[in-house]
C-alpha cells in the first residue's frame, strides 16, 4: 500500500505448552498505514503483541522491524528501534503526576550523562529544559494539558488511556502497537481518540490497532487483519472484511443451515 | 522560602560544637550520622528503584574492613605461598579504596541479581550479607576473626604547604561526618531528581510499562546498586576510623534491620525520610536506656516501628509534606488562586 514494509511477520508460532496460542501468522505493515488487527476473544491478538515488542520469545518465525530481526531482543531494544506499544489494561505510573508520566516515557530522548547529574552542568539543564518542554507539547496533543499537574491514578479511565498513549508518543515510535485504546470508552471518548489516531499517522507514525470496537476499527484502518485461534482467517479492505463470510462466521458463530 | 530550610540545617550542623558541650550526646550524634548515610544508601535502592536490600550492612562492613585493612597493612599467604604484603597507607586513601570496592561489590550484586526481583533479590542480598560475615570471621589471618581489628587509625588531613591534621576529637569526626552526609545527600538528591531517577522510579513503578518506553531497567538497577553500595561503604569506613575496633559483629542482620526502619519509619523515597527515620532511632536507645532493660527497649523499637507503619505507612516525611501540601492548597483555593497553584507545581520540575 503506502510505503515500504516496517514490520514484516513471517510464520510466527507460540505455544504454550501444549496450547497453540499464534500459528503460521504471516503479515506486513507499511510504513504510514493503520492496520487493524481484530479477531474474538482470545484468537491471539494481544499475545502476537507480546511477540512483536519482545515481552513473548515466539516458538518459531520471524519477525524484523525495518529489516532488524527482532527475535531475541530485550522490549528496551526493541522500543529503541521504534517500535512502541501500549497495554490493554490502564499502564501508567499511577503514584506520579502526568507530567512526570510524560517525562519517563522521554526516557530515549534524555542525552545527559551520570556526571552531568551528578556535577549539575549547564548540559543537564539545558537538556532538562528541553525535556519538559517536549513533554507539554505531547501533553497538548493529546489534549491533556490542563491536568498536568495530577497524579495519574487521579484521572479519569478515559484520561488513563489518554495518557498511556502519550507516555507511548513520548518514546518517539516510528510506528505504535495499540491495544485495544479505546475500550471502555464512551462515544465521545472514544471519537476522541480515534482522531488523536489519525492526527498521529499524518505525522508519519504506522500503526497497528487491536480492537473490539467494529465500528471504530473499520472506520480507521486501511487493511484489516482477522484472527480466530491464533490463525489469519481473512485479510483487506475494511468493505471486503465485512463481507468476508469467515469473519461473519467466527463473530457471529454458524447461522442455523436454512431448510 | 525554599532556600530557608536547607540553610537552616547547614547552620545548625555547622554551628552544634559551639552549643553542645555534652560529649557524649555529640558521640550518639556521629554514631547517627553514620547510621543515617548508610540509611540515605539503602533509601535509594528501596525508596526508588522499589528492591529491598536486606544485606545492606555487607556494604558498610565491606567498607569498614578494607578501610581499616588499607590503614593497617596486612600480609596474607594466598593459595600456593603466594603472599601478599600491604603496608599501612593513610586513612584518607582506605576511605577512597573502601567505596571503590563496596560500590564494586554493589555492581556484582546488581549483576547477579539481574534477573531476580522482590523476594528473590533481598534473599540474594541476605545470603550476600552472610558470606561477607563468615569471610569475615574465618579468614583470621587477614581479619583477626572474632578477635577484631584493633587500633584503626584516625584519618589525617594533609593540606599542601600547612602541614597534616588529625582527626582526635569528636567535633573534628563530626564535621567529617557532616560534610561526608552532605555529599551523600547530594548525590543521591540530583540523581533522584533526573533523567536517572526517574528511570528508577519508573522501575519501581511498573517494570513492563518502564521497558516498554525504552528504559533499559536492568542498567539502571545496578547504578543505582553501585551508588548505594558506594556510599554505604564510605559510611563504613568513617565508622571504622571513628570507633577503631570492628568486629565480624558488623555484619550482624540487626544493623541491617536498623536501616530499614530507619527509611521505612521516616519515609523511602524522600529525601529527608532517612534523615529524620535515623535520628528517631538513634536517639531513641539513648532516651529509652534510662528506664528500660535491654529486652525491654527492643521490643519498644518494634512497637514503635509498627504503629508508625499503620499510622503513617508511607512514612513520617511524606505525610507530613502531604499534610502541609494540602493546607497551603486549601488556603490557596479559599484565595481563589487553586489552578495557578496547581499548575505551578507541575511546571517546577
Amino acid at each position: 500500500m503506502a510505503g515500504e514494509v516496517i514490520l514484516s511477520i513471517e510464520n510466527v508460532a507460540v505455544q504454550f505448552g501444549g496450547l497453540v496460542a499464534l500459528s503460521e501468522l504471516t503479515f506486513t505493515v507499511c510504513e504510514g498505514e493503520i492496520v487493524g488487527l481484530i479477531g474474538p476473544n482470545g484468537a491471539g491478538k494481544t499475545t502476537a503483541f507480546n511477540v512483536f515488542t519482545g515481552f513473548l520469545k515466539p516458538t518459531s518465525g520471524e519477525v524484523r522491524y525495518r529489516g532488524t530481526l527482532l527475535n531475541g531482543l530485550k522490549p528496551y531494544e526493541i522500543a529503541g528501534l521504534g517500535l512502541v506499544r501500549t497495554f490493554q489494561r490502564t499502564s501508567v505510573f499511577q503514584n506520579n503526576s502526568v507530567f512526570e508520566n510524560v517525562l519517563i516515557g522521554l526516557h530515549r530522548r534524555g542525552r545527559s550523562t551520570l556526571w552531568d547529574t551528578l556535577l549539575a552542568l549547564p548540559r543537564e539543564k539545558i537538556a532538562e529544559r528541553e525535556v519538559a518542554g517536549k513533554a507539554r507539547e505531547i501533553l497538548a496533543l493529546v489534549g491533556l494539558e490542563s491536568r498536568a499537574a495530577e497524579l495519574a491514578g487521579a484521572l479519569s479511565y478515559g484520561e488513563q488511556r489518554l495518557l498511556g498513549i502519550a507516555l507511548a508518543l513520548a518514546a518517539q515510535p516510528s510506528m505504535l502497537l495499540l491495544d485495544e485504546p479505546v475500550s471502555g470508552m464512551n462515544p465521545s471518548e472514544s471519537a476522541k481518540v480515534m482522531k488523536l489516531v489519525e492526527t498521529i499517522r499524518a505525522r508519519g507514525v504506522a500503526i497497528l490497532l487491536v480492537e473490539h470496537d467494529m465500528p471504530t476499527v473499520m472506520q480507521v484502518s486501511d487493511r484489516i487483519v482477522v484472527l480466530n485461534y491464533g490463525r489469519i482467517i481473512a485479510e483487506g479492505s475494511p468493505a471486503e472484511i465485512q463481507r468476508h463470510p469467515d469473519v461473519i462466521r467466527a463473530y457471529l458463530g454458524e447461522g442455523k443451515k436454512r431448510a | 522560602m525554599k532556600r530557608a530550610v536547607p540553610t537552616f540545617w547547614l547552620l545548625v550542623i555547622f554551628t552544634l560544637p559551639f552549643w553542645l558541650q555534652d560529649q557524649y550526646v555529640l558521640h550518639i550524634l556521629i554514631t547517627t550520622g553514620i547510621f543515617i548515610i548508610a540509611a540515605m544508601s539503602l533509601n535509594l535502592l528501596l525508596g526508588y528503584t522499589g528492591q529491598l536490600s536486606l544485606g545492606h550492612v555487607a556494604f558498610f562492613g565491606i567498607g569498614a574492613y578494607v578501610s581499616a585493612l588499607t590503614t593497617l597493612g596486612f600480609d596474607v599467604e594466598l593459595f600456593g605461598g603466594f603472599r601478599v604484603v600491604h603496608e599501612p597507607w593513610p586513612a584518607v586513601a582506605g576511605f577512597f579504596i573502601a567505596i571503590t570496592i563496596a560500590g564494586m561489590s554493589g555492581y556484582v550484586i546488581g549483576k547477579l541479581s539481574f534477573k531476580v526481583r522482590g523476594a528473590y533479590f533481598v534473599i540474594v542480598t541476605i545470603s550476600f550479607a552472610e558470606v561477607t560475615r563468615l569471610v569475615a570471621l574465618n579468614w583470621v589471618e587477614l581479619t583477626q576473626g572474632p578477635l577484631a581489628l584493633t587500633n584503626i587509625p584516625p584519618f589525617t588531613l594533609g593540606f599542601p604547604g600547612l602541614g597534616n591534621y588529625t582527626l582526635w576529637d569528636k567535633t573534628a569526626y563530626w564535621y567529617l561526618v557532616g560534610v561526608v552526609g552532605l555529599v551523600a545527600y547530594v548525590v543521591i538528591g540530583r540523581l533522584v531528581n533526573s533523567r536517572i531517577g526517574r528511570a528508577m522510579i519508573a522501575l519501581k513503578e511498573n517494570e513492563s510499562l518502564a521497558s516498554s518506553v525504552g528504559i533499559d531497567v536492568t542498567h539502571y538497577l545496578v547504578l543505582a546498586a553501585v551508588v548505594s553500595a558506594a556510599i554505604a561503604g564510605g559510611a563504613g569506613s568513617l565508622y571504622a576510623h571513628y570507633i577503631k575496633i570492628i568486629d565480624p559483629d558488623i555484619f550482624l542482620f540487626i544493623y541491617t534491620v536498623t536501616m530499614v526502619i530507619m527509611v521505612i519509619t521516616g519515609g523511602k523515597g524522600s529525601l529527608a525520610g532517612p534523615i529524620v527515620g535515623g535520628l528517631i532511632f538513634g536517639f531513641l536507645p539513648v532516651i529509652v536506656r534510662a528506664f528500660a532493660a535491654p529486652a525491654v527497649q527492643w521490643i519498644l523499637y518494634g512497637g514503635l516501628t509498627i504503629l508508625v507503619v499503620f499510622v503513617l505507612p508511607r512514612g513520617i516525611v511524606p505525610t507530613l509534606q502531604g499534610w502541609i501540601a494540602s493546607r497551603t492548597q486549601s488556603e490557596s483555593a479559599r484565595a481563589g488562586l487553586s489552578w495557578a497553584g496547581g499548575s505551578k507545581s507541575g511546571d517546577a520540575k
